[in-house]
């Protein structure tokens, strides 16, 4: 189901839509948002200097650091009593992120979230399990009022306890998960210890995954354990932004669906900073043109991916993003090549007879990088020959995909660390060298 | 007539071929024979033992890859020559050996384990030139 009209508009319906938000928000952000007023000044840039679409790549970039610079509430354009409510990003290096909604704010994030949950499958019948920790996380609260919103039941279980969890799905006919892939993955790891078949023993149909990457390998993985006739579909945001509900993958999978009456995204070449032609893959800029407390204009993601026009098969006429394919910041430079952990990820994914689970290694040798890949063994053997076979075929097509030769580690079921928020499994040991 | 080994894939770690024995030790299993094979990175232990579903059982509940394969244990004389009289007649038969180690069962007698695919085909070949073999029962009962 299509939840809204707006999702269906003609490329020149949508562009006047953008282009009359996009410079009512500017002229709003040079107003009230003193830092930001700055940077277009020392740009040369003036609001009504935004005459079209095409004039949004004379406006600075903001990123993550000037957000920390203005912490907490610097870049906010609205006065805090006007505020409903405050997320806040992890923040694992130095202070957190915050941001802001007003009233109008939520509800366009509810009705942002009620689109991508749509798309993905939720009808107002399902029973919704959403297994993202709730608190100063976007991820938990905006899915429940996106879900809410379409009548689906929620169960807010939030992280943890994984048995209790699975307890919940079963007793309560949980039709539709919410979690990250590895989290997804893991619980039904959990259901098969304690004697529980996801396939059979549970009814869980829909899959809206988020907050990390998934790749095909791992959707593929995830439809081993949940069933082959369970929807799954990713759907990106990030708090910065909104929270969940940027965009979200419909039930043909070609990539996520934005939401452009509310953003305009654009991709760069994250060196140079110029502005890329549709298609060709670069990091993702979001501008936000229906914010009120936190308008973040040409926000840098920092996120991989490209950016698909074509009309697709289910009716919305929205742009698409493809699938992340990394982090600008997680990008690894190993021996001179960029390497992306979800290339790794799809290679250890399709290889027969080991788990999900990795972790990546990077160490220096003397002046070589040295990249070694620790993976878990699914299947038990006696044959030596089956595991130097799973070992050269895990070499040979990180090869293929990366160019670079990697050492690779097996290892017995479960002594890799799992993860119930976003996974960990980058072991960068260059650093400080 | 084959008997089942246990075989865990162990990684090249120190204590953990330690932590293994532990386990099997803390079940009551006991280890009538081992072969220990190895590469830089990884090994695969095979032991015979009195009761390898359980060991494998339990090895498993605790994050090891353990799994059972079915072996023979021949029955050798104490004699020059007897092992290689033994792997001429398998080998005249096109009878791959995948691996073999020693078990010692008495003072006057000993026992070769030996792992083959051919399961079937060896049965046959051992049981027409009366070679002997362990039963699982004359295992238990060790």
């Amino acid at each position: 189901m299509i939840w809204s009209e707006k999702e269906t508009l003609s490329r020149k319906e949508m562009e006047a839509i953008q282009l009359e938000r996009l410079k009512e928000t500017v002229y709003r952000v040079y107003d009230k948002v003193a830092p930001y007023r700055k940077k277009m000044d020392e740009a040369g840039v003036k609001p009504e200097d935004i005459k079209s679409l095409s004039d949004l790549s004379k406006l600075p970039f903001v990123t993550k650091q000037d957000l920390r610079d203005n912490y907490p509430f610097g870049l906010f354009a609205v006065p805090k009593d006007e505020l409903l409510r405050i997320h806040a990003s992890s923040g694992t290096t130095g202070k957190p992120t915050v941001v802001g909604y007003t009233k109008g704010d939520m509800d366009v994030w509810t009705e942002c979230v009620s689109r991508i949950a749509c798309a993905g499958g939720a009808k107002s019948t399902d029973v919704a399990q959403i297994c993202f920790g709730y608190g100063m996380f976007t991820g938990a609260l905006g899915l429940h009022y996106g879900l809410e919103n379409i009548g689906t039941t929620i169960v807010p279980s939030s992280t943890g306890n994984s048995e209790k969890q699975l307890m919940y799905m079963k007793d309560f006919g949980t039709t539709l998960l919410v979690a990250t892939p590895s989290y997804a993955l893991r619980l039904a790891e959990v259901a098969r210890e304690i004697g529980i078949d996801p396939k059979t023993d549970l009814n869980v149909k829909i899959g809206l995954v988020g907050s990390e990457l998934l790749t095909d390998a791992m959707r593929d993985e995830m439809h081993k354990y949940w069933g082959e006739d369970m929807l799954i579909t990713s759907n990106y945001g990030m708090s910065e932004l909104m929270g969940p509900g940027v965009s979200g993958e419909c039930e043909y999978l070609n990539g996520m669906h934005i939401n452009e009456d509310f953003f305009i995204p654009e991709i760069i070449d994250p060196e140079t900073e110029e502005v890329l032609p549709a298609g060709e893959w670069g990091e993702l800029v979001i501008t936000c043109i229906k914010k009120e407390a936190l308008p973040l204009i040409r926000y840098r993601t920092r996120d991989i991916t490209r950016l698909m026009y074509e009309p697709c098969e289910c009716g919305r006429t929205t742009c698409r993003m493809a699938n992340l394919s990394g982090r600008s910041d997680d990008m690894l430079k190993i021996r001179g090549v960029n390497v992306f952990p979800g290339q790794i990820e799809e290679v250890v994914l399709s290889v027969e007879g080991l788990g999900p689970h990795y972790e990546i290694v990077v160490e220096r040798d003397g002046y070589t990088d040295k990249l070694t890949v620790r993976v878990e063994l699914a299947k038990a053997t006696d044959s030596f020959k089956e595991l130097e076979k799973i070992e050269a075929t895990v070499r040979n097509k990180l090869r293929v995909v990366l160019g670079l030769d990697a050492k690779i580690k097996l290892e017995s079921p479960n002594t890799l660390a799992r993860f119930e928020g976003k996974a960990k499994r980058i072991r960068d040991l260059r650093k400080g060298n | 007539m084959t008997v089942k080994q246990l075989s865990v894939f162990i990684e090249n770690r120190r204590g953990r071929l330690g932590e293994v024995l532990h386990v099997l030790k803390e079940k009551d299993v006991s280890i009538l024979s081992m072969s220990l094979a190895d590469t830089s990175e990884f090994g695969l232990l095979r032991l015979i033992t009195n009761d390898a579903d359980k060991g494998c059982e339990v090895l498993n509940s605790l994050g090891f890859s353990g799994t059972v394969t079915n072996v023979f244990i021949i029955k050798l004389p104490h004699v020059a020559g007897a092992l290689q009289n033994i792997l001429e007649i398998i080998s005249a038969n096109d009878i791959d050996i995948e691996y073999a180690y020693g078990m010692s069962v008495e003072a006057n007698d000993a026992t070769i384990v030996v792992k083959t695919s051919q399961i079937e085909k060896a049965e046959k070949v051992l049981a027409d030139n009366g070679i002997g073999t362990m039963s699982p029962e004359e295992l238990k009962a060790l």
